[in-house]
């Protein structure tokens, strides 16, 4: 459902992003792991053709509709410039489709978004209004009635409490679990390790390993992109990761 | 020392030496438009000794011609003061700094108010004459200038309006009145109650279905302010075509006695 | 169709009527109104069609596309701070304008006026969306608004200045505060198919300002075309503020306290403030030329003037308001 093949990102002559290839199919959650600056969010604009690079990427090369509705984008800046309600804010996922969010389908999609998302009773209220996390929740219902096969979200659950952090990343496995494709960065390995059916390490604007989470949460990949060790601690709740 | 406002050296040097108060001025100075053509009517040869760089305009000016035979000035209290005149004449609305340096600096200034009626302009040429020491001169001028008066057949042709730039008009207190009048129009204002000059909307205008309407003289390059007499509805407000004021009705002078020819 | 919409179209049909019944020369309404419709011999249809519709035709023409700018480039720009009077967009039509009249381009080629202060308006604008673009924040729109109409305001004082016509010089009150004043039929004919084209071409940029309301990135992955929507929102812009400046000299606020007002009543959705910001944008532009008539009929009281008593109040709130750091 998304296919890089070298892609390659300059900004003022300096490479960000060396020869990123990746694939994804239905039903993977991928975590983009890797310090700030390795070019996670990079990967993902240019992976939506939202910045020119060069090299191949199956949803850049499609039709500016047909990409929207192909897959939704959540950016990192959590960003709603005027004081709409949160249903109208969630309804912008629709403009992709036909009719643009007047239509039945429209009306349902919104409906399932913030429903599942548990918006109910903000539906009316104004989003700027609401806590930072209800915000993120809005935004994530946003992307979830533009009801695509893929979403990539720029470090969604930054800045979230705990409890938001989880339900955040159960919602995105469910997703996964769905069908969907799902591409998130994320800083905490914990949660990534938890969650994602596989991570993909970056460092210095190149995938440096790919593959299962105990195949990348290797002490020398971690010493090798981040400078730290990880230490592993087995708990009834699955594996818990302490960088230190 | 009539010129003399304020008492100075130099006026009070002329009274010591004796100047009789009717001696013939030597070198004058005209800095205003108006005085600089009556100061040309009525001049000997050789005693205006430059006149207003207006006067050279044709536009402004009827006596263009005549005033580019003399060097121009921009009333500038600099440039005349170096002329050393003997006489400075100058109009109410010229008389500016320049006027108050050039008193303080000893030079006689006579300052002329506007002439906007027959008597007013009379007056003015014989008192024109008198500040030049040129009373016959004044005398004939005054003479042609009744005859040309007498020559203009009184009858009444109908009501009559002056619009100019941003919508000003002229009332019977004004120099364009009487031209108005003395050619036997009635000038609209009058009724409106403008004595001097006002503005009079557009939709007024048109409302008081003039016979004539005469335009202010266009001015070069473009103005908003003059836009307003292309307007549409001014084309068919009157049954006349409009007429447009030239250099003879800005002035008190005989020439309005061509302004006055110049209306239907 | 939404109350507030009705509400608003009666609005802007009753103030249109009133700007139409009312003037310096006392007539009754009835005989007002026949002269209009039926035309007919004497002076009063001369002064309906001729000098009361096109000033009110003008007065709804152009406070609709101030309204409809204003809440366009709020939307492109997402600050409640953008009114293409108070950043210069308006200012470099006047230029433009004024370069026209002053050459007599505008007298060689009648369409020069228009297009020149079209030019004079696309330039403020591209300018201003290089500067501050979509991402640029409020104090760099405000510090480039700032720039950009100084530069307009020196530019049109020199070219009056050089003017060889007396009256031109003191016509800068004229290009800074707006006037409908003695428009004719001519000027309406000028300036209303642009103004109509660019109300078409900001119309097709609805969806894109909606979807701005995520932040560029956001609005570009859910298939805006951001350049398209750029060049659309610069050309509906000029092609708005520039014919009406050209006509009605630079009327500031409209496009501020319009939107501001009307923000909360259309749920503060750009698409929808668009129609109602042109229909706000009339009736307050109408109502400010019935004000000059009706407070000081004898004088041409600016426009800009009452549109400023109202706005810049407002102006300086919402300064308040983003340097405390609140949302609008």
């Amino acid at each position: 459902m998304l296919e890089l093949q070298e892609l390659c990102v300059t900004r003022r002559n300096r490479p960000v992003l060396t020869d990123v290839s990746l694939g994804i199919r239905p039903g993977e959650f991928i975590g983009l792991i890797g310090p700030n600056g390795a070019g996670k969010s990079t990967l993902m604009e240019a992976a939506h053709g939202l910045i020119p690079a060069t090299g191949r990427s199956s949803l850049a090369m499609m039709a500016a509709p047909a990409r929207a509705r192909h897959a939704a984008y959540l950016p990192q800046a959590k960003e709603i410039a005027w004081p709409v309600s949160v249903r109208d804010l969630v309804s912008l996922g629709r403009l992709p489709w036909p009719g643009g969010g007047g239509t039945a389908a429209d009306r349902d999609a919104i409906d399932h978004a913030i429903a599942r998302m548990g918006l109910g009773e903000f539906a009316h209220r104004t989003a700027q209004r609401l806590s930072g996390g209800e915000q993120a929740r809005v935004l994530i219902a946003r992307a979830l009635a533009q009801d695509t096969p893929l979403l990539l979200a720029d470090e969604p659950i930054a800045g979230l409490d705990p409890a938001q952090q989880l339900a955040t990343m159960r919602l995105f496995s469910a997703l996964a679990q769905e069908g969907r494709g799902v591409i998130a960065s994320i800083h905490d390995l914990g949660l990534a390790a938890r969650f994602c059916t596989r991570l993909v390490l970056l460092s210095q604007g190149r995938i440096i390993a790919d593959g299962p989470p105990d195949h990348i949460l290797r002490d020398d990949l971690m010493s090798r992109a981040f400078g730290i060790t990880l230490r592993r601690v087995q708990t009834p709740d699955g594996l818990a990761i302490l960088p230190v | 020392m009539r010129g003399c406002v304020r008492p100075s050296e130099a006026c009070l040097l002329l009274a010591l030496v004796g100047t009789p108060a009717l001696a013939a001025p030597e070198r004058v100075v005209s800095m205003n438009l108006c005085t600089d053509q009556l100061a040309l009517m009525l001049a000997a040869p050789g005693q205006l000794i430059s006149v207003g760089s207006y006067a050279q305009d044709p536009a402004l000016s009827p006596m263009a011609e005549a005033a580019k035979a003399l060097p121009a000035n921009h009333g500038l209290a600099e440039e005349i003061y170096l002329m050393e005149p003997d006489l400075v004449l100058t109009g109410q609305f010229s008389a500016g700094p320049a006027v108050a340096m050039l008193q303080d600096l000893g030079i006689p200034v006579q300052v002329l108010p506007p002439a906007d009626t027959i008597p007013q302009i009379r007056h003015q040429i014989t008192l024109m004459g008198d500040l030049l020491g040129r009373q016959d001169a004044a005398r004939s001028l005054l003479a042609r200038f009744d005859a040309g008066l007498d020559a203009i057949a009184h009858s009444d042709k109908g009501r009559a309006v002056f619009y100019d730039a941003n919508g000003f008009t002229a009332g019977g207190q004004t120099l364009t009145g009487t031209v108005l009048a003395q050619a036997g129009w009635h000038n609209i204002a009058d009724d409106l109650g403008i004595t001097n000059s006002g503005t009079l909307p557009l939709e007024q205008l048109v409302m008081s279905a003039p016979d004539l309407i005469v335009t202010g003289a266009r001015w070069p390059g473009r103005s908003r302010a003059e836009a307003i007499l292309d307007h549409p509805a001014l084309r068919h407000a009157a049954r006349t075509p409009a007429v447009t004021t030239d250099s003879a009705w800005i002035c008190g002078t005989p020439f309005i006695l061509h302004a006055i020819e110049s209306l239907p | 169709m939404t109350p507030l919409f009705r509400l608003l179209i009666a609005l802007v049909l009753a103030l249109f009527l009133t700007s139409v019944l009312i003037g310096p020369a006392a007539v009754g309404t009835l005989a007002s109104l026949k002269a209009l419709i039926l035309g007919g011999d004497g002076p009063l249809p001369i002064v309906m069609r001729q000098i009361r519709l096109p000033r009110a035709m003008l007065g709804l023409a152009v406070g609709a596309g101030l309204g409809l700018t204003g809440a366009a480039m709020q939307g492109y720009l997402r600050n409640p701070l953008a009114e293409p009077g108070l950043i210069g967009v308006s200012g470099m039509a006047a230029l433009g304008a004024v370069i026209a009249i002053q050459t007599g381009a505008a007298l060689a080629f009648a369409l020069a006026l228009p297009v020149a202060a079209l030019t004079g308006a696309a330039v403020g604008i591209g300018l201003l969306v290089l500067l501050a673009g979509p991402r640029g924040g409020s104090v760099t729109l405000i510090l480039a608004g700032v720039a950009i109409s100084a530069m307009a305001g020196a530019g049109t004082a020199l070219v009056l200045n050089l003017s060889p016509n007396p009256y031109a010089a003191n016509e800068i009150i004229f290009w800074l505060m707006g006037s409908l004043a003695d428009r004719s039929l001519v000027h309406v004919a000028l300036a209303l198919p642009p103004l109509i084209l660019g109300a078409a071409l900001i119309a097709t940029t609805a969806r894109g300002l909606d979807a701005l309301t995520l932040g560029e990135a956001a609005a570009q992955a859910l298939g805006i075309d951001g350049t398209a929507l750029r060049w659309r929102l610069i050309a509906g812009v000029a092609l708005i503020v520039g014919p009406a400046t050209a006509v009605a000299g630079a009327i500031g606020f409209v496009g501020l306290v319009v939107p501001h007002l009307l923000r909360p009543w259309v749920g503060a959705r750009p698409s929808r403030l668009l129609p109602a910001s042109a229909l706000g944008g009339a009736a307050l532009l109408l109502v400010a030329d019935i004000a000059v008539r009706v407070i000081v009929p004898e004088r041409d009281l600016k426009l800009g003037v009452l549109t400023a008593i109202v706005g810049a109040p407002l102006f300086l709130h919402l300064i308040w308001k983003t340097r405390s750091g609140g949302r609008i």
